[in-house]
């Protein structure tokens, strides 16, 4: 039975805020870049109002701020942070230390291209530059998503199974500056349902104790690692997002109970019986289903598969989900450059390479630097794939949709 | 040779109405002018703030970069090209802040630049939060119970890094801030000149009115700029009386004169001599 919840307006980046707001952290390192600024000035406003407890420190740079997060969260401390852009650029160094030492910090990437030349506005070249650093992703379509998540992300990020960071990623502007209706749990409910951050326990200097600074049991953090076992230690982290595969459903199968809404890892739409299907990340997929649903009412045979958890790769699911499809369209919103295609396509197209009968997959990169991507332009990506079907062969599979050529 | 009018651009200014932007742009162009400095002389180099748009307003060789990196980009560039005249714009955020690691450093390495910083006590483009200079208990978005932490000052700063070329200006004083410009910019070696520039948008409390109360000149108060403690001491009032003009200038070597490779002429125009590079790479065959 779920929870009796309130009809709110709030934009992306105040639903970040308000979710974070409830779980109540121990420390929020604060930071301003647009479009993520309006998050860590709603979480002063909660500190100056009095309705939190958390530690807010505004650091001198994003360095600082998720340096800030890894302490906190070494000394066994919530630690929540948020950024975009060059802010995650500038940050990455320390993004790789967040994960290595295991400590699950929350972090808020308010997507935005990443410069030069200097750009504000949405894509995705931020967090899928982060995408090797060991950082669980989860990708939200709308402001619901972003709040939802935001509240999941500590229980997924602290299971002891998992022990690892988490971007909750959500497209700058599109969704951190738009209104819209987010239906929020009671506090209550929400610090029921994150409850005590759980620790493992482990060998310290002066024996067992648990993961995390603590004077009277002594612990070193970060110490180096180097031939004789830093490899080993890759090793627990590629276990450690296997165990996400399962951990995440968990917790989202949990978190349905109280709010009615249920997540996956990837979510398919009309695939049934679909011929040609769009698969991506983020707030198009809310433009790509409008499309498919006016598609379908033509007759044509469209669907979509949004992927919202990137990382770990739900490489099973995927296979599942277009398997049997026969002409698959991959969005990229950012680039690798000098690769043979955009990230999601590789990583698609490596996870269905196996596969005896595999679909024919294209991929279009869209929206860099912000450029809208209408219902016309999705039209125009799914009549590109219905003649990929038809002729059952694919010419140069990258395609740049929406630039002047 | 420049003039005003060549030395701007096409480009729809975005600044607020009122900001102390306009005023030091203005100062920038009549100090090149004074200077009688060809546009190509000069090359501009802004970070991230609302003073980055300055090199989309000057027409000279313009470089706007990541946020807090105006100082290595301009050093290096000096050390290319040293026919150059080299100005770092940054705002207080990207200076003192994100910036802060390299000041000290360009300070004491002393290249021949000039680091001018739009010092407005606020983070203006981000919309008002606490910036490092902003002063304790000032009230701002990101504290709401007023700034508690102690702010930076950017002349006792540079003073201890040993800046060669220490000033402040206001922008409420134009004639003694296009001076100032200009003796820093005669300047051999690394200058600071430190802008009080009101943001009408977000800072409600350093405004023209604050400063125009306040503001005086060392250069009329007897202050002598050759004196280290004196300029401490200047460095120091800022509540009732706050100085403005050069607290400190000595001319010591810049980075330049002691590094034999930069000597005679420009690097960019030094040709490679492939000769003595590959003598130099059989020595290690």
């Amino acid at each position: 039975m779920s929870e009796k919840q309130t009809l709110m307006g709030m934009n992306g980046d105040e639903s970040v805020a308000y979710a974070t707001k409830q779980v109540n952290p121990d420390v929020v390192a604060a930071y301003p870049i647009t479009p993520q600024t309006i998050i860590v000035e709603k979480l002063s406003e909660y500190v100056a109002d009095g309705e939190v407890d958390y530690e807010y420190v505004a650091v001198e740079s994003e360095h600082s701020a998720l340096s800030n997060c890894v302490g906190a969260s070494a000394a066994g401390a919530r630690a929540f942070t948020a950024t975009a852009a060059n802010g995650l650029a500038l940050m990455w160094e320390i993004t790789f230390i967040a994960s290595g030492l295991r400590l699950p910090i929350v972090m808020a990437i308010v997507n935005r291209s990443l410069g030069g030349p200097i750009n504000i506005h949405n894509d995705h070249s931020d967090s899928m530059g982060a995408r090797d650093s060991g950082w669980i992703q989860i990708h939200c379509e709308n402001s619901q998503e972003v709040y939802d998540a935001s509240i999941t992300a500590w229980r997924m990020a602290e299971h002891p199974d998992v022990l690892l960071p988490i971007m909750v990623c959500l497209d700058g502007f599109t969704l951190s500056h738009t209104m819209e209706n987010v239906l929020t749990l009671p506090d209550k409910v929400v610090s029921d349902f994150v409850g005590e951050r759980e620790f493992i326990t482990v060998k310290g200097h002066m024996g067992e104790t648990e993961l995390r600074l603590n004077p009277d049991v002594p612990l070193t953090f970060g110490p180096v690692d180097l031939q004789d076992y830093y490899f080993e230690h890759k090793l627990h982290q590629i276990d450690a997002m296997k165990q996400a595969l399962k951990v995440i459903p968990e917790v989202d199968a949990e978190y349905a109970k109280i709010s009615g809404r249920s997540y996956d890892l990837l979510h398919p739409y009309r695939m049934e019986d679909a011929e040609v299907a769009v698969l991506g990340l983020g707030s198009t997929m809310g433009t790509v289903k409008y499309t498919v649903d006016q598609l379908r009412d033509e007759g044509v045979k469209a669907g979509l598969v949004k992927m919202r958890v990137f990382r770990p790769f739900p490489s099973s699911d995927l296979v599942d989900a277009l398997k049997d499809i026969p002409a698959v369209g991959v969005l990229d919103k950012s680039l690798s450059l000098g690769a043979p295609g955009g990230p999601l396509f590789e990583e698609t197209m490596a996870t269905l390479y196996h596969l005896p009968k595999k679909p024919l997959i294209a991929n279009y990169i869209h929206g860099l630097g912000g450029r809208d991507t209408g219902p016309q332009l999705i039209r125009g990506v799914f009549e590109s794939l219905l003649e990929i079907k038809d002729k059952g062969e694919i010419g140069d599979p990258m395609n740049y949709v929406g630039a002047r050529p | 040779m420049a003039s005003i009018r060549e030395l701007g651009t096409d480009q729809k200014n975005y600044w607020c109405p009122g900001c102390g932007n306009f005023g030091l742009l203005n100062g920038v162009k009549r100090a090149i002018v004074r200077l009688g400095l060809r546009r190509d002389q000069v090359t501009a180099v802004t970070g991230i703030g609302c003073h980055g748009k300055t090199t989309n307003y000057l027409a000279v060789n313009g470089f706007h970069v990541i946020h807090g990196r105006v100082l290595p980009v301009a050093t290096a560039i000096k050390l290319a090209n040293k026919e150059q005249t080299v100005i770092g714009f940054a705002g207080d955020g990207d200076a003192f802040g994100i910036g802060m690691g390299h000041f000290p450093h360009a300070a004491r390495r002393n290249p021949n630049i000039t680091l001018v910083v739009h010092n407005n006590l606020i983070y203006g483009l981000t919309t008002g939060q606490t910036s490092p200079t902003t002063k304790l208990g000032h009230v701002t978005k990101t504290s709401p119970r007023g700034a508690f932490e102690e702010a930076i000052n950017p002349i006792s700063t540079a003073l201890a890094s040993n800046a060669g070329f220490v000033a402040r200006g206001y922008v409420g004083e134009m004639d003694h801030l296009v001076d100032l410009m200009e003796e820093a910019l005669r300047f051999r070696g690394f200058a600071l000149v430190d802008i009080l520039q009101p943001c009408v948008a977000w800072n409600r409390i350093n405004t023209y009115d604050f400063y125009n109360k306040r503001v005086y000149k060392l250069g009329e108060s007897g202050h002598d700029p050759t004196d280290l403690t004196a300029a401490y001491e200047r460095a120091e009032e800022w509540s009732e009386r706050i100085p403005i003009g050069v607290f400190y200038k000595v001319e010591r070597p810049t980075y330049g004169d002691n590094f034999p490779v930069l000597a005679g002429e420009p690097m960019v125009r030094k040709k490679l001599d492939s000769g003595k590079v590959a003598k130099l790479i059989s020595e290690f065959a």
